[in-house]
């Protein structure tokens, strides 16, 4: 019986009415059934893809220029807005899709796993230049491959131009590629303006090793992350100016003439692939490291089972993580297969995204308008793609469980039920969303309340709802 | 239970309302301690690591100019030159306020210290920053929060002496003494009869009932604290959010009985392209910084003598300048000391240079001081923490960091 509560409410997305009842057969094969192949979002809304949004960037960006440099130059506020105003309705528009997709998804452990792929390689919206482009890492590089294999899955979004553009290597120049040694014959080797401006920034390439394979702790050097950072220059965003020139406008770019040439030494071994095959060789043999297959599985361990991930799971996931060769539907049998992850204890404190997003599926609903959805996550303090760094957004209930936190927590779960003044009967809702997991006093509250907007409140700001 | 639903009575009256009745069985009536010392603590964490050569640009260092080239601070005097502190420092032209104390004998500026971290991931510098270790892992609390417990005082709940503005406490603060967080959205009111039906909900549930608790507990020291402009000002939002969260600090800190400790943070300062130098991103962000400073010192009014400002990031950033006209991970970085309590004036760096063989593996300022030197003699000169708690609960393994001495006025 709680079996399939746990496979509703800890593996997806929160029970919408008849979740329960159809996971209750078989609640392993239920989850199974969802892990294949690509996960689309459920909602056909149409996304500008990332170049077009790009492409609105870089024309902003010219525009923006022209208003710096006019007789009458425009202020702050009017150069701000212009980027601003060609993002806003893409960053919104990805906001909405994504909270709609979550509400009526027929495959909920998947569109979860998209949100943990997605926060695994996180990029942030309150960077100017990712601001409109943050929810197409995830609906264009992780969707396609969540159900596919790691190395596919690491390669697409290192190639995403989101994610090269929040990591800032579209810049990061090889000091003796093409282009430094064209400006060296034509300048000279001093230091002056034109050729000052060559060399690497190993951004990128740091937080690959740290945050998306190998973990903190994975064995790399300094000396690893500026080598790899030299294999990785000229990967890049096509549709820039001077020596940024070339490419599709917006789309992930080999720039060769930014790449550093020759051999390089990462990890102790040696590269000798030409142009963008070096980068791609490294990061499938990143993909194969011990090291990068106990960091996924700590990792989704601990966003699937508890704060501190039982080291027994965390040794089943990565040895067949690392058994398969990354292949992630059989990494994702071996997490449903793990007896701690059936533990009737719910030990995981939601996150905003875990509380909005169960809420709107336990009340049946879907959003039908982007500002209802931004302002939300901003009450509550998740501001949806702006986790603010590469480390994406803390997973642990330390990090989500301040007394002010839950304060907002109950304002909204108040707005929430104050549309629910009529026609729900909160005891059925309950045994829709939380099933068994209901608790008798949780049960009498809900008949005690002095209407039903209140019983909603108190349903979606009790205990057992408020974890998973 | 059957009770008239009231929406919205008043602004988070909650407590004096009816539905403190009901409430009171559950969440404890707690008066607000008295402490024993009147000293005030503000930590600033900035997150992303501030690049030390650019806020305290060591004009004097006859490498600088070379390595951080266009991102250099000129020499005072000056066009956009730094402000100037001596013959080898100065402040980033942006950090006016700061300066203003500086000669006021208020601020103390360091240079090339660091937290025993040596490595450069912003998380695990961010961890060290906080829980007081010289390692990232191995401890869940902060080094705040445990010098929490080794407060001077007779009595009171931790509760109310400390707080973190932000929806959620930060690692520095977090711990078995409990800690408030108030953040300084503008929440509208709760229906108190909902918070009184959610106490008795939660009765059963430790965890829950706590938060609820110090909610509340909160809630009512923001409601009586402060004139209507302040409130007003907190709804109206700041050009920049750390100045809305030093407003929210200083207000809560001047409430009667509000707590001696705040923790502030801000992000943004990881400057790896572009970073600029006397204008640009970073000189607007060190700008925003500036200004929250003087709101806090402002705002804290006749509790600033009484204040010190600890302000503090997780690493430097690199000597020289990247390949995208910004600085990558680095290692020794800046603090500022600043507050009406603190000796200022001074400027604390025993200087190991820039030169190539000064700097760690031909990139970084090589730290030359400990941080936890700095957080000891502001812990026991400023807060009369217990030396022996310091020494052993609060920073252990810092032998080797001994406290700086005369940091703060007698």
């Amino acid at each position: 019986m709680m079996q399939a509560e746990i496979a509703v409410l800890r593996f997806g997305l929160g029970a919408k009415p008849g979740d329960l009842a159809a996971a209750a057969a078989d609640p392993r094969a239920w989850l199974k059934t969802q892990i294949k192949g690509a996960v689309p979002l459920a909602v056909d809304t149409p996304l500008a893809p990332s170049d077009q949004i790009f492409e609105g960037w870089l024309a902003a960006r010219e525009q923006r220029q022209r208003m710096k440099a006019a007789a009458a130059p425009a202020t702050d506020a009017q150069l701000g807005n212009a980027i601003r105003e060609a993002y806003q309705p893409h960053y919104r528009a990805q906001v909405l899709a994504r909270a709609q997709s979550a509400a009526l998804t027929t495959r909920p452990f998947a569109e979860r796993l998209v949100h943990f792929w997605s926060n695994h390689f996180a990029v942030s919206a309150d960077k100017g230049v990712v601001f409109g482009l943050a929810g197409t890492l995830e609906n264009e590089a992780i969707r396609p491959h969540v159900g596919g294999r790691f190395v596919d899955l690491l390669t697409a979004v290192e190639q995403h131009p989101a994610m090269i553009a929040f990591l800032d290597n579209q810049y990061s120049v090889g000091k003796d590629s093409m282009a430094a040694r064209l400006a060296s014959r034509r300048f000279g080797p001093d230091l002056n303006a034109a050729n000052r401006q060559f060399g690497i920034n190993e951004n990128l390439a740091r937080e690959i090793l740290e945050l998306h394979t190998l973990g903190v702790n994975g064995g790399y050097s300094q000396a690893d992350v500026t080598s790899f950072a030299q294999v990785i220059t000229g990967w890049s965003i096509g549709g820039g100016k001077g020596r940024l020139a070339g490419g599709e406008p917006g789309r992930f770019y080999f720039r060769d003439n930014l790449h550093q040439p020759g051999p390089k030494v990462v990890l102790g071994k040696t590269y000798t692939e030409q142009g963008i095959r070096q980068g791609e060789a490294v990061l499938a043999d990143l993909s194969r490291r011990p090291e990068t297959a106990r960091f996924i599985a700590t990792k989704l361990v601990r966003h699937f089972i508890a704060d501190d991930p039982p080291p027994a799971a965390v040794d089943r996931v990565a040895r067949v993580f690392l058994k398969s060769g990354g292949d992630l539907p059989q990494v994702y049998a071996a997490l449903i297969e793990s007896p701690e992850a059936w533990d009737t204890a719910a030990r995981k404190f939601k996150t905003p995204e875990d509380f909005v997003f169960s809420t709107l599926r336990a009340l049946n609903v879907s959003p039908a308008q982007p500002e209802e959805v931004v302002r939300t996550f901003d009450l509550l303090g998740q501001r949806q793609y702006t986790p603010g760094s590469p480390a994406g957004w803390p997973d642990t209930s330390k990090s989500w469980d301040g007394s002010d936190a839950l304060m907002h927590r109950v304002l909204w779960a108040s707005r929430v039920g104050a549309k629910y003044e009529n026609g729900i009967e909160p005891s059925d809702l309950a045994a829709s969303c939380l099933g068994a997991y209901a608790r008798p006093e949780t049960l009498t509250a809900l008949r005690r309340a002095t209407t039903s907007g209140q019983a909603v409140a108190l349903l979606l700001m009790s205990p057992e709802f408020q974890r998973r | 239970m059957q009770r008239p639903l009231r929406v919205n009575t008043g602004r988070r009256r909650f407590l004096m309302g009816a539905g403190a009745l009901a409430a009171s069985a559950t969440i404890p009536n707690v008066l607000f301690a008295h402490t024993a010392t009147t000293a005030r603590l503000v930590v600033v964490i900035l997150r992303g690591a501030l690049d030390g050569l650019a806020a305290v640009p060591p004009h004097g260092d006859p490498d600088y100019a070379r390595l951080h080239r266009e991102l250099a601070i000129a020499p005072p005097g000056a066009a956009d030159g730094a402000l100037a502190l001596n013959g080898t420092f100065g402040l980033h032209p942006s950090l006016s306020y700061l300066h203003e104390r500086f000669a006021a004998g208020e601020l103390i500026v360091f240079n090339a210290v660091a937290s025993p971290y040596r490595d450069r991931s912003h998380f695990d510098g961010q961890n060290v920053l906080e829980n007081g270790l010289a390692k990232p892992i191995g401890s869940a609390d902060g080094w705040l929060n445990r010098a929490l417990a080794a407060l001077p005082i007779g009595s009171g709940r931790a509760a109310d002496r400390a707080v973190a503005i932000s929806q959620n406490v930060p690692l520095i603060l977090r711990g078995e003494a409990a800690v408030i967080s108030k953040s300084p959205q503008f929440t509208a009111d709760v229906d108190e009869d909902l918070l009184a039906r959610l106490a008795d909900l939660y009765s059963k549930d430790d965890w829950f009932s706590a938060r609820l608790s110090e909610a509340t507990q909160t809630e009512k020291m923001v409601d009586e604290t402060g004139d209507a402009a302040a409130k007003q000002s907190a709804r109206a939002g700041y050009p920049d959010r750390v100045a809305a969260v030093a407003h929210m600090a200083a207000n809560l800190m001047r409430s009667d009985g509000g707590p001696q400790i705040a923790v502030i943070e801000a992000g943004g300062w990881d400057t790896h392209a572009n970073q600029g130098g006397a204008k640009g991103i970073l000189s607007a962000r060190l700008g925003g910084l500036d200004r929250a400073l003087k709101s806090l010192a402002d705002e804290l009014g006749p509790l600033w003598p009484q204040t010190a400002v600890l302000v503090v990031t997780e690493f430097g950033r690199t000597a020289a300048v990247n390949g995208t006209r910004g600085t990558d991970h680095g290692t020794g970085g800046c603090a500022f000391l600043v507050g009406g309590a603190v000796r200022g004036g001074q400027v604390i760096a025993d200087w190991p240079g820039l030169s190539r063989t000064a700097l760690i593996e031909n990139r970084d300022l090589r730290p030359t001081l400990d941080l936890r030197s700095v957080f000891k003699a502001v812990l026991d000169e400023h807060m009369h923490v217990d030396a022996n708690a310091l020494a052993k609960r609060v920073f252990p393994d810092s032998s080797g960091a001994r406290p700086l001495q005369g940091l703060i006025r007698a």
